[in-house]
């Protein structure tokens, strides 16, 4: 009895237990990261953002959630009921699942598998399913147009996205996050990173990004001068909220993903820093990605579709596997493979 | 190994089970839905057998690409399904001899066919991980199947390609190019109208 207890309930419940305080982690951090978005996007459009709900707006992400949660859930007489509640249940699981195999510092994560990077890529495309469930199953025409925009949208981006992190994989050897970030640190600080070495892709993944994620400015899905509200249409109360929270969750795990990629993750930029603990350097610099990312929502118009496709298939796939192969042309020319086997 | 039979029993069962709720779904979107459960559980199943790099690749490929256009097409061809089954019982007879001669055919070929469970054993070693193992012996081993295959996959694309692609002249396309370097000097200009007179 007590062999069951030692091999299998504790340790289910150990890792039950650290799940758990990473969720809610992670939700209390995506809701003081939203007050951010809109305070910078205020600061930039020169008002002044929430700042009424506590001291300067602090707790607005708090009343809002509440607000949500209190307010009537309505399904749309013609709705697929099943399909209709699961599509948001989708969108905010996936977002929080593929939290698990992100290092926050060094042996700092929740699963260390040796396909971290596939892992966050499968995750990442199955994303696509909340909204063109929730399209589907609103039974109207504007989330039906909202939703297959961005099945499309999504999908293209991710060819371009994939191509990127070959390149990274190239040059780490792996596929573990772990071994991504430990394959940047070196004598030279911050220069080891491969956002200098690979300036290029660090742009075309930073702008996959935001059209992966549905963000300005590639937010067609759901752009309301032409669809309403898109995919979102139909939804009030808790499952708009989840739409909403699996959408910023997806966000933030863009950047920090850009972070392990590019900037080194917990390593500190130079060598004299190193005494501040790694979570913080990656807590950082995930937040100098989101800052970004809300930039670019203030102050860039909104494509059209046709652009958008044309910049995802015409302009980063040919650009991105050129990369590719000037990448392992120039791996192969320096011998780098041949230690490996 | 208790749990691990245990997981295996509740990824098969749910496998098999979605895969019935396929063909019996009256909805085509939510036959699709279940297919895709159907592939997620089989991806557990890989998942269980140690073969993580193909579980994850079964999820991107499958689910992630395949699954959306297959839920795209069903979503916009709107298939009425009782106007499908209206014919049912006539074509009973002779889809069911098709569907017997296919079954017996396909006894006769797994009866004939010696299989072969010895793997070549020195891929597989605990030192390299998976995707390091199915590395080595495709870009070695198989490297011509490897190629032939990117090759099928390249014919198929050219193939859809050409049968979708429009080359009307009529069609208004933006060239990006002129766009781009147009010159708002040249593009744009003042003109100082009269009251009711129009340009």
């Amino acid at each position: 009895m007590s062999d069951i207890f030692y091999t299998y309930l504790l340790p289910t419940a150990i890792i039950t237990g650290k799940s758990l305080f990473l969720i809610v982690l992670l939700l209390v951090s995506v809701a003081f990261l939203l007050l951010a978005d809109r305070k910078i996007w205020a600061a930039v459009q020169m008002r002044r953002g929430p700042n009424v709900v506590g001291a300067f707006g602090l707790l607005q992400s708090f009343a809002d959630l509440l607000k949500f949660v209190l307010k009537e859930t309505i399904i749309p007489s013609g709705a697929d009921k099943v399909v209709f509640l699961l599509a948001p249940l989708v969108t905010t699981v996936l977002a929080i699942s593929a939290w698990v195999v992100i290092p926050f510092d060094n042996n700092l994560v929740l699963a260390d598998i040796n396909i971290g990077v596939l892992y966050i890529l499968a995750i990442s495309s199955l994303g696509v399913y909340g909204i063109i469930m929730g399209g589907w199953a609103s039974n109207s025409k504007y989330p039906f147009l909202g939703a297959l925009r961005s099945a499309a949208q999504m999908v293209s981006y991710e060819v371009s996205i994939g191509f990127v992190i070959i390149t990274v994989v190239l040059l780490a050897g792996s596929l573990n996050l772990t071994d991504i970030v430990n394959s940047q640190s070196g004598d030279l600080g911050m220069l080891n990173w491969y956002c200098f070495g690979l300036f290029p892709m660090f742009v075309i993944f930073f702008i996959s990004a935001l059209a992966e994620t549905n963000r300005p400015p590639f937010d067609l899905p759901e752009a309301e001068s032409e669809l309403v509200a898109g995919f979102m249409v139909e939804y009030s109360a808790t499952p708009y909220l989840m739409f909403m929270l699996g959408e910023y969750v997806s966000i933030v795990l863009m950047c920090s993903f850009g972070s392990i990629l590019f900037l080194g993750g917990w390593l500190a930029p130079f060598p004299f820093l190193d005494f501040i603990p790694g979570f913080i350097w990656f807590a950082i610099k995930t937040c100098l990605l989101f800052f970004m990312f809300a930039m670019v929502k203030a102050i860039v118009p909104r494509y059209r579709y046709d652009q958008l496709m044309r910049l995802g298939w015409k302009v980063f796939l040919p650009l991105s596997l050129l990369m590719v192969v000037l990448t392992s042309s120039y791996l192969v020319l320096i011998n780098h493979f041949s230690n490996n086997l | 190994m208790l749990i691990t039979n245990l997981f295996f029993y509740i990824f098969s069962i749910i496998t098999i089970a979605s895969a019935c709720m396929v063909i019996a779904g009256k909805n085509p979107v939510h036959s699709v839905l279940f297919l895709i459960l159907c592939f997620f559980n089989a991806a557990g199943i890989f998942l269980i057998l140690g073969a993580e790099f193909l579980a994850l690749i079964l999820v991107i490929v499958y689910v992630g690409a395949v699954a959306v256009l297959f839920l795209f097409v069903v979503m916009m061809l709107d298939v009425d399904f009782t106007r499908l089954r209206a014919g049912f019982l006539a074509y009973l007879p002779i889809g069911g001899l098709i569907g017997f001669v296919m079954f017996v055919e396909l006894v006769m070929v797994l009866g004939t066919w010696k299989l072969d469970f010895n793997l070549p054993t020195n891929v597989l070693t605990n030192e390299l991980s998976n995707t390091r193992a199915l590395g080595n012996i495709i870009y070695t081993e198989y490297i011509y199947f490897f190629q032939l295959s990117g090759l099928i996959l390249l014919v198929a694309m050219i193939g859809a390609i050409v049968l979708t692609i429009n080359h009307k002249q009529t069609a208004k396309r933006q060239n990006i190019f002129n766009q781009v370097i147009r010159d708002p000097k040249e593009s744009v200009k003042n003109i100082n109208v009269k009251p009711g007179q129009g340009i």
